[in-house]
């Protein structure tokens, strides 16, 4: 196992690639999924405002 | 019988009144020559003034204060139209929208962008430069100088009416020209060494064609949008 | 195929349960591929007779410039149709590519910089695909700050419309004219690509992770796209019955 994390002495190059990589993918589900949300709740706020106000 | 004026009647009329407007205010068609000029004598002043290593510097210099300087340039191309209405008299005009701009570019690059070339070879022979590298030097900045116009009208176009408009203008062209610097600059450095530039000359000619047919269209999308 | 199907995608509420609906999908696809490319990718894929293990950052680096590009094309097609039928929603989905094309493209440059170390002995060269992507990631950042330096959200739409055609006609142009300069030195092909003489135990993975990476990114995209689909929409009865369905 511990070979396999070395990888012949490349593991630190290797090994942040991939952990930017998948970091990179999940943040950015991350960041949509709060978008999402936050924009339902803009959307609601905003159609409140327009029955108030018609 | 009221025909309207063909479109380069028209085109005509635009260059006249530009160069006319331009002639009261000198000066602030100067700015980008002056510019120019300025930014040149910083890149020897900035590295050792050895012969052989300014020679090799001139390209460079010549190319980044180049586009620096049309840069400049461009932040004014359609500002003061836009500002009183003369734009949205274009539009609705009936002429060839596209053909205004270009005429409106074509004048501004005769201002601006024509004395940067005329400048171009004193500049690289103030750094060395063979006189012989001067004619190829010469078409190397025609044609990029043009292209350059051509693309940065589309930046002009877009950027009308934001606030900081000049960051974001070079932001975006910037990249869009890139090509122009590579051939450019590398015309110029095998014409002050001597060496056969006619592959470099042909892209930026190339380069010039393609802006000439599309870019045009492109600023005028850019322009009437930014009107709305 | 009759134009009701595109005119059904033009409808923002179709579109907005269509995404809903597929981008869970979509992405569960990406991860389970992800999975099996990172498995062969790392486990069973061999040792590179050059470049000994650490060529396995292709797997990741390969899949990211591919989709960088890809994302970018896909982001001016749908402007264009955006632009030229006045079709909100492809505005949405254009606007929805931008961050994750970006994303991509600096995961490229940064993935590509990581293999370079080791392989060159420098973090940067300049490599042509290397800076090539770095002028893709200039593109997006570019339509990214037209976008956001106008306040009208339709006129933001157009103008970067614009733009991400523009630039989409330029990136072969750029792609030549470094490949050009980069001729005139004749370094080595610097970073290694896949083709025709890797074996399939190496190929496969990569082929997967492509695969992988494009699910991930139409999945990212129909995300994102919904939101910009909300952001525009002004009233619609639709808008009212949907936001009450789910949380």
């Amino acid at each position: 196992m511990s070979e396999f994390l070395d990888m012949k002495g490349y593991g630190i190059y290797v090994w942040p690639a991939y952990a930017l990589t998948l970091g990179a993918l999940w943040l950015n589900v991350w960041i949509a999924r709060r978008q999402l949300r936050a924009a339902r709740a803009e959307a609601r706020r905003r159609l409140a405002m327009l029955e108030q106000n018609p | 019988m009221n025909s309207r004026p063909s479109a380069l009647a028209a085109a005509v009329a635009v260059l006249e009144r530009d160069l006319v407007l331009a002639a009261r205010r000198p000066g602030e068609w100067l700015q980008p020559l002056g510019f120019f000029v300025l930014v040149t004598v910083l890149f020897p002043l900035a590295l050792d003034p050895e012969p052989s290593r300014l020679r090799e510097l001139a390209p460079v210099a010549l190319w980044i204060s180049l586009l620096l300087a049309s840069l400049l340039a461009l932040e004014f191309l359609f500002r003061e139209d836009a500002r009183d209405g003369t734009l949205e008299q274009f539009a609705l005009s009936g002429q060839s929208f596209t053909a205004l701009l270009l005429a409106k570019t074509a004048t501004h690059w005769i201002l601006t962008g024509l004395p940067m070339v005329l400048a171009g070879p004193f500049a690289v022979l103030a750094l060395g430069a063979p006189a012989k590298a001067v004619p190829g030097v010469l078409l190397a900045v025609l044609l990029g100088s043009v292209t350059l116009s051509l693309i940065g009208a589309i930046g002009a176009g877009l950027t009308l009416g934001t606030r900081r408009g000049g960051a974001l203008l070079s932001l975006l062209v910037l990249p869009l020209v890139m090509p122009v610097l590579v051939f450019g600059a590398r015309a110029t450095a095998r014409a002050i060494a001597g060496d056969e530039l006619a592959d470099a000359i042909l892209l930026l000619g190339a380069l010039g064609v393609l802006s000439l047919t599309l870019a045009p269209l492109a600023a005028a999308a850019a322009v009437r949008i930014s009107m709305e | 195929m009759s134009w009701t199907w595109f005119h059904r995608f033009g409808s923002p509420p179709y579109f907005y349960r269509f995404a809903g609906r597929w981008a869970p999908w979509f992405l569960g696809i990406s991860i389970v591929l992800l999975l099996i490319g990172l498995y062969g990718g790392l486990v069973t894929a061999p040792v590179d007779y050059f470049q000994s293990e650490v060529y396995r950052i292709i797997y990741v680096h390969v899949p990211s410039s591919h989709l960088a590009l890809l994302s970018y094309t896909w982001m001016a097609l749908a402007a264009a149709i955006g632009l030229i039928w006045r079709i909100k929603v492809c505005h949405a989905i254009a606007a929805a590519c931008a961050p994750a094309g970006a994303s991509f493209t600096a995961l490229s440059l940064v993935t590509g910089m990581i293999w370079g170390q080791p392989t060159w002995g420098t973090w940067w060269t300049w490599d042509p695909r290397l800076i090539s992507q770095l002028f893709v990631l200039f593109f997006f950042l570019g339509y990214m700050a037209l976008r956001g330096s106008i306040e009208d959200r339709d006129r933001a739409d157009r103008a970067s419309a614009v733009l991400a055609i523009v630039g989409v006609v330029n990136i072969p142009i750029v792609k030549y004219s470094v490949i050009w300069w980069n001729s005139l030195h004749q370094p080595a092909t610097l970073i290694r690509e896949g083709g025709p003489g890797m074996p399939i135990e190496m190929l496969w993975p990569l082929l997967v992770m492509l695969a992988a990476f494009t699910f991930y990114f139409l999945a990212i995209m129909l995300m994102r796209a919904r939101v910009e689909v909300l952001r525009r929409e002004r009233s619609g009865t639709w808008l009212r019955e949907e936001l009450a369905r789910t949380a």
